[in-house]
């Protein structure tokens, strides 16, 4: 790659995507009725039903403004140290320079992500996942499903992955990662990371070509009912109107308040003062106001509160590096 | 004698690691049998997604018994010696044997290993193959993983069949151990499948939907996407690359034919072409007037109960949406001038050091119009104000653009490609659309090199101003590393300069390139270019002493003189002429160097001089005048012959000529004119750098 290549890929990157965006594109698996199609609520029941049988917690999504399902504690944090994990949730991502007012059918600034993390990753992962696609109705003698080699950095979070990207049909639904580092450690074990794009496999499931026309509950609410205004005064927002001085300031106080946590070894606190920071950064990307120049010095502090939470946990927990 | 099989069964390899895995396996392999002193007379290496086989015909039931001697210290040396010599051999002392050695006695240990069985080998070989194998990346998985010091490797290691004969050669590593069984196709077979021996094993998994051969998978990969294409109408556009690749994501390729709406193919077709390559793996097709067609060919991994009707329809789904949005970004790009997006470069930092890519661009604009404003440089005959100053000057200022594009935001690999198509929508005149499109040409060794003056002239610019300006900042190669890629400039510098015929001095090149406040670097940028031109002229057969000849009497760096004189020296250098009048320069040289003649006029001579000294003036006289005359109208070939004339006086002065005369205005004389002989041969190339 071309010097002028890096820099222009590296100024359509994003810092806290953790994990690359979901394009949604629109997706239909026959062109005849299928016989019972799931709602988009009833996909996210159906899994939480299969993972919580396997032996999951099945959380709730974390209260924060993050840009990808890995930076919820249940991922990012308990990948860390020695002790079994198992944990599935749903989490709302928001990447503010996603947002399109709610014009493209295939993009938003506020998605979903269903998030299983399994720790220490179990022999029969693949299997484990494959049927939960047979539970949410997709038949593997039908439709053609893949692993294709995907690996996965998250300078943000001082972290990387071996793994896949599941393809069905062509389309990639889920990202399948063994997480190796997290904030700059090993992970001792490795944990299995499954990240299911949610619109996009519900697009998939009920055969239509916008977001906003999904089926949400089966009884008449559709998926545009509930979000296209979010998405088109949110993209405003996000590229308009968030006043820039406030996301300034509010950034520094963030990172102020990350390093005093820090300070008090508070790992948890200060993990989320981290979280807060990356997205407010974000905020600033989609106002435009962060210089190319000025990027990587903020993506650098960012990174620093990140690796600096991850160290400040696995101190407080006593495990050695 | 016995065949044995190994396989590796692992979740999913990436498809690009197949091919170098198979060769690391078969290689590791034959290390650890040859290491045992055993020797297969046949190994087939096999890869799939999920799994590394490798069959070895007729082992050796065991390894040879060998023994070997080794010779110790004489007898009667002290205890200590001796006893060290058993432990080291692993010996007693009565086990000794004393044999004479020029007269000495000499204790001899003699080590019987006896013959080991194969399976034993392998058995501890297997292991250690695992750990061996050099993934590009590898990974922990698993409890084992609670340890940093758990086995690595590409993806988590499920299974290892390992069968010599009919038996089982066990093993374990990291808790997997050997067995008769493994898996068939992940999803046309449930369970397990037991292998009996290397010879049913194809076979076995073949029932089971794999077929484990590579190449295989990939004839029916190239031959199914033919005939899918072929019973569409329409033609495959063959791509061995996806072949490989598909075949490796697939343990039973299926190809199927798909479409999308013709209302796509309004964008470029590179972009169609690399929309369905690189994100989707497909192929594609021309209609028979070689059009591209509206359609793709995807490689299922499975016989689908429905035909592949609703995979075909999930893939012209997706590559649908692909689509639309490169149609977006397409139309989108459209709607601001190239002029405006150039704007942008001002946000892009080309290197930090150097500027941002805006300032980069001002650079080469200004470099390509002094470029097009010099005379006699060949195919420039332009000054301010002429179409081609103005095409120059236009194409250097939107060459960089379309990095700014949507489009080459999505696929960096279409970077000048765009700025050509959105310059030629937007009316640009032919020659800077091809310019902005063409400037990073030539890419590689086999790249072509463009012609066109306008794209020639920023092309050059482009790669000089990036050369200097890297070698100004101190960042040149060093040995493998070269990451701002300036070999690859130079030398297309170079190619650009010879095959357009350029007449342009490298020294005025370089100092016009130079970048305001660098490090003076234009020394060392006229020696890596002079590297660069040996390497390149090395392919042509010319000698790098040939070059080095030359470039110490060209001063300004005219490449395209340099070249044509070195091809006349070196092809005059091989005659029969050219070899002795080396010879007599070399003779001439040596003794110049010796006494430390730099340069010597005599006007004229105090004594008579002998016939053969005389014979070398008057040779010297007639000749000097015509080399010189040749090599104004760089005649090289002309200049060589003239210096031929020098050969035969030289040979006869140093036959009857004594040069150290013991009358001093003689020894003076002669020497100066030895120096005049130089001096002449130096007119055309500096022969002390000749080699032999």
């Amino acid at each position: 790659m071309t010097l002028l290549r890096a820099f222009a890929k590296a100024s359509a990157t994003h810092i806290a995507l953790a994990k690359k965006a979901f394009t949604l594109p629109d997706t239909n698996l026959s062109q005849k009725p299928p016989k019972k199609v799931l709602s988009f609520q009833q996909i996210i029941l159906k899994l939480h039903d299969y993972w919580s049988e396997q032996g999951c917690a099945i959380l709730q999504p974390y209260d924060m403004e993050m840009g990808a399902g890995t930076f919820h504690t249940a991922t990012t944090l308990r990948a860390l140290g020695p002790d079994p994990w198992n944990a599935a949730f749903v989490q709302p991502c928001r990447r503010p320079t996603d947002g399109r007012y709610g014009e493209n059918p295939n993009r938003l600034q506020h998605y979903y992500q269903y998030q299983v993390i399994l720790k220490p990753s179990p022999p029969d992962i693949q299997q484990l996942y494959l049927d939960s696609l047979t539970a949410i109705g997709i038949d593997p003698m039908l439709h053609d499903i893949r692993f294709v080699e995907d690996d996965w950095e998250s300078p943000t979070l001082g972290a990387w992955g071996l793994g896949w990207e599941v393809w069905c049909d062509g389309m990639e639904v889920t990202q399948f990662t063994y997480f190796q580092q997290m904030g700059g450690f090993d992970c001792k074990p490795v944990a299995g990371e499954l990240t299911y794009g949610l619109e996009r496999l519900a697009m998939y499931i009920q055969g239509v070509d916008s977001i906003y026309d999904l089926d949400y509950n089966g009884a008449g609410v559709s998926y545009g009912d509930i979000f296209l205004d979010n998405e088109k005064q949110m993209s405003e927002w996000n590229f308009e109107v968030a006043n820039t001085e406030t996301l300034f300031d509010l950034f520094n106080k963030a990172v102020g308040e990350c390093e005093n946590c820090l300070e008090a070894k508070l790992p948890i606190p200060a993990y989320e003062q981290a979280i807060k920071a990356s997205h407010v950064f974000n905020l600033l990307q989609a106002r435009g106001v962060i210089s190319v120049q000025e990027r990587a010095s903020y993506m650098g502090r960012v990174r620093d509160l990140a690796k600096g939470s991850c160290e400040a946990y696995m101190a407080k927990n006593g495990w050695a590096a | 004698m016995a065949d044995f099989l190994l396989e590796l069964l692992s979740e999913e390899i990436p498809a690009r690691m197949q091919a170098k895995a198979r060769a690391d396996f078969e290689r590791l392999f034959v290390a650890q049998l040859s290491d045992a002193g055993l020797k297969a007379a046949d190994i087939t290496v096999y890869s799939t997604p999920r799994r590394l086989a490798l069959i070895a015909k007729d082992l050796p039931d065991q390894t040879e018994a060998v023994s070997e001697e080794a010779k110790g210290p004489p007898q009667g040396a002290p205890d200590q010696a001796v006893d060290g010599f058993c432990r080291k051999n692993g010996v007693t002392r009565d086990q000794l044997e004393v044999r004479d050695v020029k007269g000495r006695a000499t204790y001899f240990a003699v080590i019987n290993k006896p013959g080991r069985a194969t399976s034993d080998v392998l058995s501890e070989a297997i292991p250690a193959i695992i750990k061996a194998f050099p993934w590009p990346k590898s990974m922990r998985w698993g409890d084992a993983s609670l340890s940093t010091e758990s086995l690595r490797w590409v993806r988590p290691l499920s299974g290892i069949v390992a069968i010599l004969g009919d038996d089982l050669v066990e093993c374990e590593i990291d808790g997997v151990t050997s067995g008769y069984e493994t898996v068939g196709h992940r999803f046309h077979h449930d369970g397990v499948v037991t292998i009996g021996n290397a010879g049913d094993y194809a076979e076995k998994l073949r029932a089971c939907h794999v077929l484990v051969d590579q190449a295989e998978r990939e004839a029916i990969v190239r031959e199914g996407a033919a005939k899918a294409s072929s019973d569409g109408g329409l033609e495959l556009v063959a791509d061995e690359g996806l072949v490989i690749e598909n075949a490796g994501l697939t343990e039973w390729p299926v190809p199927l034919l798909g479409g999308f709406d013709p209302a796509f193919l309004d964008v470029p077709e590179e972009v169609i072409q690399l929309t369905a390559r690189v994100n989707q793996k497909y192929f594609i097709c021309r209609d028979q007037s070689g059009k591209l067609a509206p359609n793709f060919i995807c490689t299922a991994n499975i016989d689908a109960t429905d035909g592949g009707k609703a995979i075909v329809a999930g893939n012209e789904k997706v590559l649908a949406a692909r689509l639309s949005d490169a149609k977006f970004f397409w139309e989108l790009d459209q709607k601001t001038p190239l002029e405006e997006h150039a704007k942008k470069l001002s946000n892009i930092v080309f290197h930090e050091k150097l500027g941002t890519v805006a300032d980069k661009v001002e650079r080469v604009a200004k470099l390509a119009e002094w470029l097009v404003s010099l005379e006699g440089n060949g195919f420039y005959q332009s000054s301010p104000g002429d179409t081609l100053h103005g095409e120059v000057s236009e194409a250097a200022r939107l060459c960089k653009a379309d990095l700014v594009t949507e489009m080459v935001g999505e696929f960096p690999d279409l970077q000048g490609l765009m700025g050509g198509y959105y310059a030629e929508k937007q009316g640009k005149s032919e020659a800077v659309a091809n310019a902005i499109r063409d400037h990073y040409k030539p890419v590689g060794q086999g790249d072509e090199v463009p012609t066109d003056p306008v794209t020639v002239a920023v092309s050059l610019a482009d790669k000089l101003d990036t050369l200097v300006g890297f070698f100004q900042i101190d960042e040149k190669p060093t040995g493998s590393k070269d990451p701002f890629a300036l070999r690859r400039a130079a030398l297309g510098v170079l190619r650009l300069i010879l095959e357009n015929n350029i007449r342009i001095s490298m020294r005025d090149l370089i100092t016009a390139a130079a970048h305001d406040g660098g490090l003076d670097a234009g020394r060392d940028v006229a020696s890596f270019f002079i590297d660069r031109l040996k390497v390149q002229q090395r392919d042509a057969g010319i000698r790098h002493d040939m070059i080095d000849a030359v470039v110490s009497v060209e001063h300004d760096g005219d490449n395209i003189r340099m070249v044509h004189r070195v091809n006349a020296l070196q092809a005059f250098v091989e005659t029969e002429d050219g070899a002795n009048l080396l010879a007599g320069y070399k003779r001439a040289a040596n003794i110049l160097k010796k006494e430390k003649v730099e340069q010597s006029d005599i006007e004229s001579l105090s004594y008579t001089p002998e016939k053969a000294e005389k014979a070398l003036i008057d040779a010297l006289d007639a000749a000097q005048p015509d080399v010189t005359a040749a090599i104004e109208a760089e005649a090289f070939e002309k200049a060589m012959t003239a210096l031929a004339d020098l050969r035969a006086p030289i040979d006869q002065f140093f036959e009857d000529v004594t040069v150290n005369d013991s009358d001093e205005d003689k020894r003076t004389a002669r020497l100066a004119l030895l120096a005049r002989f130089r001096g002449a041969v130096h007119q055309v190339a500096d022969f002390s750098k000749i080699e032999g």
